[in-house]
Order: C-alpha cells, then structure tokens, then sequence
C-alpha cells in the first residue's frame, strides 16, 4: 500500500487533504463553543464566533445617557461618555431607534427637545443646551461602534462562583464527582470475581452464565426505571445518592464482567496452573495473580464506567431528586437550554465545565479506552 | 450528612465490603463447613470447589438479577396494567398506544435513526480509518475524531445547538449554518430544529458526531489486521486504490462492520439525552425512548410508559439474540 501511495504524489496528497478536512469538520463544533465560552455576551449575540479574532462593527443596544450638569458660558452642559474603557471605536449614530445611524462620529446633532448633543468616536458625548436639563427625560442613543476581539474568564466566574438560584454549575460538578466515583468503584471488585468465577472454575452452568451476561449487556437500562423506583421506595432508598450508585452499579455489571472475563480468559493457563500445584487457593490464585495481570482491562472498564456515569442524564433524572444537592452536570445543563437559552455565554462556559473532566479523562487513559473497545465490542 | 462524605463512606462500605465478603465466605467454606482435614478431606475439597464459584458469583448475580433481568418481566407485567400498576387491562395499553399519533411519529423517527446513524457513523467511520491509517499524523487525527466520544450526550446537544442558531434575518448569524446558508445564497435564516421531518436529521448528525470515532477505532484496528498479501496480491493484479477498499479490504472485515453497525444501532434505540435537549420531541421529532419517559414521569401513566419501553425491548431482542449465538458460538 505504502508503495503505491508513494508512486502517486496527487493521491498522497488528496489523503492529506481530506484527512486534515475530515478533522476540521469534528473537531470545529466543539472548537466554536470553546471559543465563544471565553467571549462576552455582547459579542456573543453580535457575531459568530470564528471571527472573534477580527475587530467587530456592530450597532450597540441603546445607551440613556447619563452625567452632572455643569453651567459653562451661560450654557448648561453635559459631558460623559457612552460607554467606559472598551476600546470601541464609533462610526455612525442617532439618537431615534428608526434611524440608528443618522449621524457621523464627530457630528451635532440638534434634538427635538431643543438640545445640541455630539458624539465622538471614543464614545465621549457633549449634550448642551440653553435651559437647564434638570428635569428632562435624558436622550438614549444608538451607536454603530467597532469593537477590538474581547476575551475574558467572567463567563465562568459567573457560572461558577455567582450562580442564579438553582443554576450552580460548581455544586452541580461535585454532585456529579459524588455520583461517579462510587459508581464506578463498586462495580469493579464484584464483576472481578465474577469474571473469575466465569473464565477460570469449572461448573455446571457456566457457558450459560456467559451467554446470559452477553445477553444483559443490550437490555436496555429504560426497562428499569420504574420497576427499580418502586423498588427503591419499597425498600426505603428513595430518590438519592443510594440509589444511583446501586442503579449505576447494576447498570455497569454486565460490560465489567463480559470485559473482564474476556480479559482474563486470555491469561496463560500455565501460571494459573502452576500456582495451584504450587498449593494456592483460587482465593490467593485471585488476588494475587489475576487481579494484578488485569490492570489493563480494569482500568478501561473504569475509564468507560466513569465516563458513563459522569455524562449519563437519564439515570440522574430517574433516581436522584431535583434540588440542589442532587443535581448533576447533565441535568443542570439540560435546565439551563431550558431556562437560559439564548444565553450563550452561560450556556457554553457551564457545558465547557460539564465536559472537563470526561475530556481531560479521555485524552489521559485514550490508550485503555481504546483497548477496551476493542475487547468490549461482542465479535 | 453531606453527599461527600456519603460518597467517601459508600466507597469504603462498599469496597470493604466486597473484599470482606469473599474473604470471609472463602474462610468459611475452607475451615468451617468443608475443612480439608479428618477422614473426608478429599470429599470436603470437592465440595468446596463446587460451592467456591457461586460464591465469587453471588454479589453480580443478585446486582444483575434484581437490577436488569427481574425489571424485564416487571416492565411487561406493568405493561398489562393500568396508570398505577394496580389493574389488569391486557392489551389496552398496547391498543392505547397504536391510537396515538405521537406514538407512530416516534416510530416513523426510530426508523429512520436506525437506517441513517449507524449507516453514516460506519461510511465516516470507515473513511477516518482509512484515510488516517497511513499518514503520519494519523494517531492526532483518530484522536481528535474520537474525542466527541468522551462528551455527554447533553454537552453534545448544547454544542450543536450553537451551529444551529438562528438569528433575526438582517442581523449577523452567531450560528453557523446559518452563516453558511446565508452565505450560499440562502435568501433567509431558517429555525433548523424547528422544520418538521428534516429537523430529524439534524438530531442524527449530533449522534453520528459522537459515534464515527467509535466506528472508527473498531474498524482502523480490523484494517490492519487484513492480511498484507491480499492486498499485495491485488496491487500485482494492477487493482487501483479503490479496488483494494472496496473489493479487498472491506469484504474481510464485514465480520467487524456488522458488530459495529449492530453496536450503533443499540444506541440509537436508546437514544434520549438529544432529543431531550434539543427539541424534546416537539416539531415532529420525537422517538420512542423519549415518548416513553414522557408517558412515565409527565403523564404519570406507568401502563403505557412500560408498553412503550417493552416496544424499544422487543426491537433490541434480535440484536440480543445475535449476540448470544455469536458469543456461544465462540466458546466452543
């Protein structure tokens, strides 16, 4: 293959090209709401996110204006400036919303109730006028400014640390911790032993004890809401963290054991043997052999298991509750595009926060999540 | 108490507990019941190796009893009851269900997510395989094509509904489809999520998105395990490139395609978090497993909830069934 390739520039290089085309294209959407986490939410819903790199011309929301009147020449003034210290630079504006753009930076323009007012391009304003303004409704003004690239961490100090009521991404994150954790712990050590059991003791019923866990391992977990919440409530669980370890414990058992006996049924028999000639208990042969060889597998079982618990949605809506001290990441995120979901700002810093630690994971253990799919998928 | 420090001493309890548990009950059967000593030490050690494997069994047996295979038949008994699970009405919650537009509309969306997501995640799938196997950046590309894989389903949704973002005509897009629509000569933005039967499609590619990289691990491992002189035999032949994909090498690993089609397709009859998310089955989009959690928890009707699930049941059993013979198969 590598020679035929090599004889052929243009191919070698239509791989090149789609291959890296192939990437941009999934590795673009995740990109886009990366980048606009770290935006402000005027340039947010002003502009796409990929040209955030590019000075923006946009029209701003209206402005009121604001200041102390000061008397100077027998004139009554006031000075201020639109807007403090963001850099943007004024092209056009007006001072009625059905023409936003009436005026040129720099220009005066006379009001219907008798005052001059100017804007500058800095944003800076004079408004004068011969009577004194006490009492007038001051003029809003539109603005039509440029804006350089802004980036800036608020949008996850303000998902993180000043959350609206029922909205805290950073209590959602340990929650989600809390949930995971165990969830994925448990299950290791019980589906260890039976994997053992399963490809390494003779006894009757085995084969069909394999083929029933193959079998579970596609029953799909929506069989068990219900029948399992009744359960939980019989046995006085209830909705909590209890019963989403258990669920997620149950859930995770059967690609444990189907992945593990893979695993270990592929150890060689020799030492297994030996050490039982040698007078070891299958207890000893387990933990001090087998457990130990199966790191490989374990680990990315534990890796699939925690990136399961940590991204499921539907087992969290089903047996833990909805206040605060139960919510996790997916749910709080689903409430989110609920509740705020034109606010991008919000939404993609909490979902960058959401998708962290699963991605940190991922790109740290990749060698043992691909492994264990490679074991994992039923041939 | 605080979940934290639940958490912390659910570990310990549990762990503890396991590790407590097999050791103990081996101690038991080894020196109390069957000790291997006096008159019948050889029949006691017997004994004791039969006994030892249910021992190690016992913990998952129970976990997968009561967790997934006793839920099966609870779910079908609930199916054949009325709202609160108290009334026998046979088949009415099956009848009831086939007289709901909602209902055949999940059906109608199900079919179509079953023929276009594994179909699309295997093509693309395939395709990063290939294209990334022999170049020598491929490893960073199968990476970045994997890694959608370790982002929620929800995360996902959050991600896509940026690129389908729909602005007032007249001002900028922020998402870009839209953007691009509009930059094609599209003459206004359109509401993606909101136009009844395509948006559908719109929903799949958040989950072809996700699935490609699995398709891809799986099937760039079984590309390389096809035997070089085949494809050595082929280039002698004067096969082009094409050839040897289509007429070479994808032939040998159909075997890996059909597990990872029937992979997908198990996940795509679960599918929830994105519809949920997205458009939660509104505008003509809803599929089965989230007509089910409606029926369950907003509707509170246990009856037609369970039909519902036994229904994704029933259209999983083949694939279950296939599983099972293959992997019996495999252990003669």
């Amino acid at each position: 293959m590598d020679n035929i390739a090599g004889s052929k520039p243009a191919l070698v290089w239509a791989v090149h090209l789609s291959a890296a085309l192939l990437v941009a294209l999934w590795v673009f959407p995740t990109l886009g709401l990366f980048i606009s986490s770290f935006r402000t939410a005027d340039q947010i819903a002003s502009s796409g996110w990929w040209r955030s790199l590019s000075t923006q011309e946009a029209q701003m929301p209206a402005i009121r204006l604001k200041g102390e009147e000061v008397q100077r020449d027998g004139v009554y003034v006031i000075d201020g400036t639109l807007f403090d210290g963001a850099g943007a630079t004024i092209s056009r504006w007006g001072f009625n919303s059905k023409d936003p753009e009436a005026y040129a930076a720099g220009e005066t323009a006379a009001l219907p109730t008798g005052e001059a007012l100017t804007v500058t391009e800095t944003g800076a304003f004079t408004l004068s006028s011969t009577q004194t303004m006490a009492d007038l409704r001051m003029p809003r003004v539109f603005a039509t400014a440029s804006t350089p690239p802004q980036f800036t961490l608020n949008n996850y100090d303000t998902v993180l640390f000043k959350p609206a009521p029922g909205q805290s991404v950073g209590k959602a994150f340990l929650n989600t911790l809390t949930v995971s954790i165990p969830a994925t712990i448990i299950p290791i050590l019980i589906a260890a032993f039976a994997a053992y059991a399963l490809a390494w003791m003779e006894f009757p019923g085995r084969a069909l004890l394999v083929a029933a866990v193959v079998g579970l391992l596609v029953v799909p977990l929506q069989l068990a809401l219900i029948p399992l919440l009744q359960f939980h409530n019989m046995i006085g669980i209830g909705k909590g963290y209890l019963g989403v370890w258990l669920a997620h414990t149950g859930f995770g058992l059967p690609l444990a054991i189907y992945l593990l006996r893979n695993y270990m049924a592929g150890l060689p028999r020799d030492i297994i043997e030996n050490a039982k000639v040698d007078g070891a208990t299958d207890f000893q042969i387990f933990t001090k052999i087998i457990l130990p060889l199966s790191f490989p597998a374990l680990a990315s079982f534990a890796i699939f298991q925690f990136l399961w618990t940590w991204n499921d949605l539907l087992v969290a809506m089903v047996f833990l509750g909805t206040t605060e001290d139960q919510m996790v990441l997916t749910g709080t995120l689903l409430n989110l595009m609920g509740s705020r979901g034109g606010d991008w700002e919000i939404l993609s810093a909490s979902a960058f926060i959401s998708i962290a630690v699963p991605l940190a994971v991922f790109f740290a253990m990749q060698k043992y999540l691909v492994r264990g799919l490679l074991a994992g998928s039923v041939k | 108490m605080h979940p934290a420090f639940q958490a912390v001493l659910t570990i310990v309890v549990g762990v503890g507990g396991c590790i407590g548990y097999f050791y103990f009950a081996n101690l038991v059967l080894d020196k109390v019941l069957f000790p291997a000593r006096g008159p019948q030490a050889g029949r006691n050690i017997n004994r004791a190796n039969m006994i030892r494997p249910w021992l190690f069994l016992l913990p998952a047996l129970i976990a997968l009893g009561l967790y997934l295979a006793y839920p099966v038949f609870a779910t079908l008994w609930l199916s054949l009851h009325d709202k609160t699970g108290e009334t026998f009405v046979g088949g009415a919650n099956y009848a009831q269900m086939m007289t709901e537009a909602k209902f055949w509309e999940s059906m109608r969306s199900n079919a179509l997510w079953l023929v276009v997501v594994p179909a699309a995640s295997t093509a693309f799938g395939l395709l990063a395989a290939q294209l990334t196997d022999r170049i020598w950046w491929g490893s960073i590309a199968k990476s970045l094509i994997f890694m959608p894989m370790a982002i929620s389903f929800v995360g996902a949704s959050v991600i896509w509904k940026l690129i389908y973002d729909v602005r007032p005509a007249g001002t900028d897009q922020i998402g870009i489809l839209n953007a691009v629509y509009l930059a094609l000569g599209g003459d206004a933005p359109q509401q993606w999520l909101q136009i009844p039967f395509w948006n559908n499609f719109f929903l799949m590619a958040v989950l072809v998105w996700i699935q490609s990289g699995f398709a891809m691990v799986i099937l760039s491992a079984a590309l390389r395990g096809v035997p070089e002189d085949t494809i050595e035999a082929a280039i002698l032949d004067g096969a082009n490139p094409f050839q040897i994909f289509f007429k070479i090498k994808v032939p040998q690993i159909m075997g890996t395609i059909i597990v990872v089609w029937t992979t997908i397709t198990i996940v795509v009859l679960k599918v929830f978090d994105i519809v949920r998310a997205m458009t939660n089955g509104q505008w003509e989009s809803q599929v089965l497993a989230n007509y089910m959690y409606d029926k369950l928890f907003t509707a509170s009707d246990w009856g037609v909830g369970s039909a519902a699930a036994m229904v994704i049941m029933a259209l999983v059993t083949p694939i279950l069934v296939w599983n099972v013979y293959n992997a019996r198969k495999e252990m003669r």
